[in-house]
């Protein structure tokens, strides 16, 4: 504060000077240990513990960070371009990440049209996925063909090819129509079953269950 | 800018080189006869006059008796462009003569012309299907196709 009134500083001894002045003022004031902010927790802690299924857990963990693999063949992937980009932000819903191998995603977004020719690979693609996966037909292409559907290469719609969850209409939907597309696949896995029940699956003790 | 070559201009050498080889010539585009095309392409790439060094594209017509195969070529050293066109009158066996020993861009396009309207390029080295799978029937982009 002295060297700024200053204007210029014209020595090394002033900074010194002014060096010394703040670190005994820090002294100064620093004889007391501050209080830790986390402090309150020892106490709280104990009662934010809550009990849940099973189902609910794994199911939380499942749709709130769905990776999308990387599979647009046509232009309904500039719609997901601009919603996975900062206007419209899909990272806000867990899933900004875009896989390139289909080994580490669980979430097809079909944007664009598929020709025959492309079909195998899409369905191969899909193989490739571990489970559990699901697959979003974006766009009019994606659900039926779009105009494209009495074409001689176009397949009409990606569920010829693979089993589709969500459906989001439009050529192209907007990013708010596939971010509600999104939120729907969201709910359906919320509901949907992810531990088996004990009883369906094979007991190693009895004899006749033993593979 | 490329500036499109007034046929009459290339109409007068041609004739006078290839005599008969011209069907007929339009404003801006010769018609040449499919059997003597080789030869014409060969002369017009040839010659220090023409120099036609790129080659544009290649594409095909469907006019219901016939095919026309479409050519446009140009020169970067001249700057100017012609079309030129040949036919094929034979419908079940189509076939031209191939420009890939001449312009190496000519490869694929004629594969994809093989491809979607089953016209032949004779002499092409390569001429396989490039976008439709082994096994598909007929061909797309013929005025006659239907599923």
């Amino acid at each position: 504060m002295e060297i700024e009134s200053h204007g210029y500083i014209y020595s090394g001894d002033e900074i010194d000077r002014h060096e010394g002045e703040v670190i005994e003022a820090t002294k100064a004031k620093s004889r007391e240990a501050i209080p830790d902010p986390d402090a309150w927790l020892e106490e709280e802690v104990k009662r934010n513990i809550f009990l849940t299924t099973l189902d609910t857990a794994i199911n939380w963990s499942r749709r709130s960070s769905l990776w999308t693999v990387i599979c647009f063949p046509a232009c309904c992937a500039f719609e997901l371009i601009a919603a996975e980009g900062p206007r419209f932000d899909i990272s806000r819903f867990g899933m900004e990440i875009l896989r390139a191998s289909p080994r580490q995603a669980d979430l097809m977004i079909t944007a664009g049209t598929l020709t025959w020719k492309m079909a195998p690979v899409v369905r191969r693609v899909y193989d490739q996925m571990p489970d559990p996966k699901w697959v979003i037909a974006m766009g009019a292409c994606g659900i039926s063909g779009g105009i494209f559907r009495s074409s001689y290469n176009v397949v009409p719609g990606y569920n010829k090819i693979i089993p589709v969850d969500v459906y989001v209409p439009g050529c192209p939907p907007r990013p708010e129509a596939l971010i509600h597309g999104i939120r729907m696949l969201q709910h359906k896995i919320a509901r949907s079953k992810a531990v088996p029940d004990l009883s369906e699956l094979p007991n190693p003790f009895k004899k006749g269950d033993r593979q | 800018m490329i500036v499109a070559l007034a046929a009459k201009d290339v109409i007068a050498k041609l004739t006078e080189k290839f005599p008969g080889a011209l069907e007929e010539a339009g404003r801006d585009a010769i018609l040449v006869k499919a059997d003597s095309l080789l030869e014409v392409m060969t002369y017009l790439k040839n010659t220090p006059e023409f120099d036609f060094d790129f080659f544009n594209f290649v594409t095909a017509v469907d006019y219901y008796h016939y095919f026309e195969v479409v050519y446009h070529i140009s020169s970067v050293r001249h700057n100017h462009s012609i079309f030129v066109k040949t036919r094929c009158y034979d419908r079940e066996n189509p076939s031209v003569p191939s420009v890939v020993s001449l312009w190496q861009g000519a490869d694929f396009q004629e594969r994809e012309i093989f491809d979607l309207f089953g016209i032949r390029f004779e002499g092409h080295p390569n001429l396989k299907r490039i976008f439709l799978w082994e096994g598909f029937q007929g061909y797309p982009l013929r005025k006659d196709f239907n599923r």
